[in-house]
C-alpha cells in the first residue's frame, strides 16, 4: 500500500464492561481488513471452544492470561490497522472505574475518543466519567456512538434522546469537537460499512469520520517550544566545533536566522543551523526531532529551553496542576517527590490540595484532601527551580507533568498545569 | 506555502528518534540488542540519525543461539565496522557449555528459550541498566501492552500487570542498583511500516530477506532452511525452493515462504498483500496461546 502522505491518528476508545468495546475494536479491525488469517483461525478456534455462533469479534483483542480469564482489559494495550488515508493507532483502554489511570494514560497522547454509549441504557455514571477525562486531558475530538442499535429496532428517537441526555450533562465541559454516530458494532452497521437499517442518519461511518477528521492542527504552532534531551558534540575532525542541541519540537515552527532565548539563564542568541538527522533543513515543526546549533557559545543543557526570544512561557516555581493519582498508595503531604516536566526534573512537594473532583457529579469537594488511586484533584505544587510552564490547554507537552516517587521510583501521579 | 503536519512514517520517525535519546540521557550503560533481523536494523538506524553526527553512543549486542545463518553474522560484522561501535556477543553455546542452562531435548526441542539465561546474563556481567529492542506493539498480543521504557526486577522479570504508566512524551526510567529497563523505541511500527520505511531509506539489509534459492524441509506450514543442526524426520525430504524469509531468528526454528521478491518494492508489494502474520511462521509461538507472555514474564526480549 503506497501512502505518502498520510497522517497518524492516534484514538482511544472507553465504554463500560458491557458496552459492546472490544466488539468494535475487532469489527473496525475486521472490515477493515485488518485481521490476518492465522489471527482469524485462532479467534474462530476459541470462539467455537466457547461455544459462540460464527466468530466472535471481541476475541481479536484478547490480551494477557489474566484478562482473557477474567474477560476484562486490565491495561491499555496498543491496536493498529491502516486505511488508503490514515495509519490508526488505537489505545485500547478499560473502562471500569478502578481503571480510570489507564484511561488517562491512553487520552494523554489521543487526538480523538471514542466513547461508547449502550442504546438501551443511554447515558449513565461512566459515560459523564469517560467525558470528563477526555475533556480534562483536552482530547481535540470526541466521537460518540451509541451502541446496540439492534437492541432498539435501529429507532432514531431512542437515538435523539440519548444526544439530548449528553449535550445536557457535557456543557459544563470543554470539548471543541463532539460527533454522534449510531451503530451495532456486533452488526456492522455504520462502522466501515454503512448501515441499511438507518437511511435516517446521513452522517458519516464511525471509519470515515476517523479518516476525515482535520487533526494537522491538534498540535500547537504558534508557541515555539524546544526542550532540550541531549547536547551532541561528536569531537571528530569534521565536525570538532559542532555542539548540537537535540529534541523533539514540542510546539511551534523554529527556521535559521530566528531570535532565539535560551530559558531558564535567558541567554539570547540566532538559530544557525536545524539537522533532522544527516538532512540540513531551512525549518522544522513540531513534532519534529532534531538537532539545533546556535550562533553563540552559551551554555545549554538538558533540561533547557529554547523558545523563540518574543514568546516565552511563564516561569514559575508554584503552580497549580489537575491531579490525577496513579498508584496503590496514596498521596503522602509530607513526602519529596520529584516532578518531571519536559527533559527537566525537580524535587517538588505538594503544598496544597485545593479541591477534590467527584468525577462523576462533576462537583468540588475542598474538605476531603486525600489523594488515593483514580483520584483527581487540584492541586499547588512547590518545586525546588522554576520550571518553564505552559498552561496545558494551550500546550499539551510543555503543560503536563508527572510526579515520581523517591522511594518506590514509580510514577504516581500525572498532571495538567491549570 | 508548505504544509506542517507529518506524514505518519515521518511521526514514527521522531518518535523512535525520542525514545533513543531518552534512552541516552537517562541510562548509564544501554546496549542495542541486535539480532540481524530487519527490526534491530531499523532500531541501529534510527539511532544514527538521532545522534548524528556523533557515533552511535550504544554497542550492540548479539545473543548468539550458535545457530546461525551465516549471512546473518557477516552482515553483523560489516555493520558494526561501518559504524565503528561495539559489540558485545552473549553466547549459548557457553551458557550450556558452562551448565547454565541445558539443551531442550525431544522432537521440537529448539534453543529459544535457552537465550533469556544468556541475554540476562550478558545483561549482569557488562552492567547494562537498558537494553534497547526491535519488539513492536503489532508482533503479538503480549507485546501489545508493552511500554516504551519496560522495567525489568532484578531477576530481569516482567510484571506486566503492575507496569509504570506512561504519559504524553513523559518516560520515567528511575530503577535501583541490578535492575534494568527494556526500551522499544519502534512500538508503534508495524511490519508493513517497517517495510515501506526500509524502502523509502533504502536500507541495507541481509541477503536473506529477498527471494532466493535455498534448500529446504516443509514443517509446520512453512519451509525450514536445511542447516547442518536440521535433522530430518520420517517423511520429510529435502526439495529446492524460491524462498525468502519474513522475520529472522534461529536457523532450526525460522520458515519461509515461497516467493519471488527479490527487490525492496516487490517485498513491500508482497508484505501488504499478506494475509499471514509474520510471526505465523515461527515456531516458538505455536508451542501454546501464552507461549511470548511466558517467556517475556521470564526476561526475554
Amino acid at each position: 500500500m503506497e501512502i505518502n502522505n498520510n497522517q497518524l491518528l492516534r484514538f482511544t476508545t472507553a465504554g463500560s464492561v458491557d458496552d459492546g468495546k472490544s466488539t468494535l475494536i475487532g469489527r473496525l479491525l475486521y472490515d477493515s481488513k485488518s485481521i490476518f488469517e492465522d489471527q482469524l483461525e485462532s479467534v474462530s478456534a476459541t470462539s467455537a471452544k466457547k461455544g459462540h455462533d460464527g466468530v466472535d469479534l471481541a476475541l481479536f483483542t484478547d490480551g494477557l492470561k489474566d484478562e482473557r480469564e477474567q474477560g476484562i482489559t486490565i491495561d491499555v494495550a496498543y491496536r493498529y490497522f491502516t486505511t488508503p488515508k490514515r495509519k490508526f493507532i488505537i489505545a485500547d483502554t478499560p473502562g471500569h472505574i478502578q481503571y480510570t489511570r489507564n484511561m488517562v494514560t491512553g487520552a494523554s497522547t489521543a487526538n480523538a475518543a471514542v466513547i461508547l454509549i449502550d442504546a438501551r441504557h443511554g447515558v449513565i455514571e461512566q459515560t459523564k466519567r469517560h467525558s470528563f477525562i477526555a475533556s480534562l486531558l483536552n482530547i481535540p475530538h470526541l466521537i460518540v456512538c451509541v451502541n446496540k442499535m439492534d437492541l432498539v429496532d435501529f429507532s432514531e428517537e431512542v437515538y435523539n434522546n440519548i444526544i439530548i441526555q449528553f449535550e445536557e450533562f457535557s456543557s459544563k465541559l470543554l470539548m471543541k469537537d463532539v460527533r454522534f454516530i449510531p451503530i451495532s458494532a456486533l452488526k456492522g452497521d455504520n462502522v466501515v460499512n454503512k448501515s441499511e437499517n438507518m437511511a435516517w442518519y446521513q452522517n458519516g461511518t464511525l471509519l470515515s469520520t476517523l479518516e476525515n477528521l482535520h487533526i494537522s492542527s491538534d498540535i500547537n504552532k504558534i508557541d515555539a517550544r524546544f526542550p532540550v534531551q541531549t547536547v551532541l558534540r561528536p569531537q571528530s575532525d569534521r565536525y570538532r566545533d559542532y555542539r548540537g542541541y537535540a529534541g523533539r519540537i514540542a510546539s511551534g515552527i523554529y527556521r535559521t536566522g530566528d531570535e532565539v532565548a535560551v530559558l531558564p539563564s535567558g541567554f539570547t542568541s540566532k538559530i544557525r543551523s536545524i539537522n533532522a538527522g544527516e538532512k540540513e533543513v531551512e525549518e522544522a515543526y513540531a513534532p519534529m526531532s532534531v538537532a539545533i546549533t546556535l550562533e553563540d557559545d552559551i551554555d545549554v543543557s538538558r533540561g533547557d529551553m529554547i523558545v523563540k526570544k518574543n514568546n516565552q512561557p511563564e516561569q514559575e516555581q508554584e503552580f497549580d496542576v489537575m491531579l490525577c493519582w496513579l498508584n496503590n498508595d496514596a498521596m503522602n503531604p509530607r513526602a519529596k517527590y520529584t516532578i518531571v516536566h519536559t527533559s527537566n526534573e525537580e524535587r517538588a512537594i505538594i503544598k496544597e490540595v485545593i479541591y477534590k473532583m467527584n468525577i462523576n457529579t462533576f462537583e468540588r469537594d475542598s474538605e476531603d484532601s486525600n489523594l488515593e488511586m483514580n483520584d483527581i484533584a487540584r492541586v499547588k505544587i512547590r518545586t525546588t527551580r522554576r520550571l518553564m510552564l505552559d498552561s496545558y490547554r494551550d500546550n499539551r507537552i510543555t503543560g503536563s507533568i508527572i510526579i515520581i516517587d523517591e522511594n518506590s521510583n514509580e510514577t504516581v501521579a500525572a498532571g495538567m498545569i491549570v | 506555502m508548505s504544509k506542517y503536519y507529518l506524514n505518519y512514517l515521518d511521526e514514527l520517525e521522531s518518535e523512535a528518534i525520542y525514545i533513543l535519546r531518552e534512552v541516552w540521557a537517562q541510562f548509564e550503560n544501554p546496549v542495542i540488542l541486535f539480532s540481524g533481523g530487519k527490526d534491530s536494523i531499523l532500531v541501529t538506524h534510527l539511532a544514527k540519525k538521532a545522534f548524528f553526527p556523533s557515533k552511535i553512543p550504544f554497542a550492540l549486542m548479539h545473543v548468539d543461539t550458535g545457530h546461525n545463518f551465516p549471512e546473518t553474522i557477516k552482515f553483523r560484522d560489516d555493520l558494526i565496522k561501518e559504524l565503528g561501535v561495539k559489540l558485545i556477543v552473549g553466547s549459548v553455546q557457553e551458557s550450556i557449555n558452562s551448565g547454565r542452562v541445558a539443551e531442550e531435548k525431544g522432537k521440537n526441542a529448539t534453543r529459544n528459550a535457552l537465550q533469556i539465561t544468556t541475554l540476562l546474563d550478558a545483561i549482569e556481567e557488562n552492567k547494562i541498566d537498558c537494553a534497547i529492542g526491535g519488539g513492536r506493539r503489532d508482533e503479538e498480543k503480549a507485546r501489545a501492552k508493552e511500554r516504551f521504557f519496560s522495567h525489568r526486577d532484578d531477576f530481569g522479570q516482567w510484571d506486566p500487570k503492575n507496569q509504570r504508566p506512561e504519559l504524553w512524551n513523559l518516560l520515567n526510567g528511575k530503577h535501583f542498583e541490578g535492575e534494568h529497563f527494556r526500551a522499544f523505541p519502534i512500538s508503534n511500527w508495524t511490519e508493513m511500516d517497517v517495510w515501506n520505511y526500509i524502502k523509502r531509506e533504502n536500507i541495507k539489509i541481509p541477503s536473506l530477506y529477498f527471494a532466493h534459492e535455498r534448500k529446504v524441509v516443509f514443517r509446520s506450514n512453512s519451509w525450514i532452511p536445511v542447516s547442518e543442526y536440521l535433522r530430518l524426520e520420517e517423511g520429510e525430504n529435502i526439495e529446492k525452493k524460491k524462498i525468502r524469509f519474513r522475520t529472522l531468528g534461529d536457523i532450526t526454528i525460522t520458515g519461509g515462504i515461497e516467493s519471488d521478491a527479490d527487490t525492496l518494492e516487490k517485498i513491500v508489494q508482497e508484505v501488504s498483500a499478506m494475509r499471514k502474520t509474520e510471526r505465523g511462521d515461527r515456531s516458538d509461538d505455536k508451542r501454546s496461546e501464552t507461549a511470548m507472555e511466558d517467556r517475556k514474564k521470564q526476561g526475554y526480549f
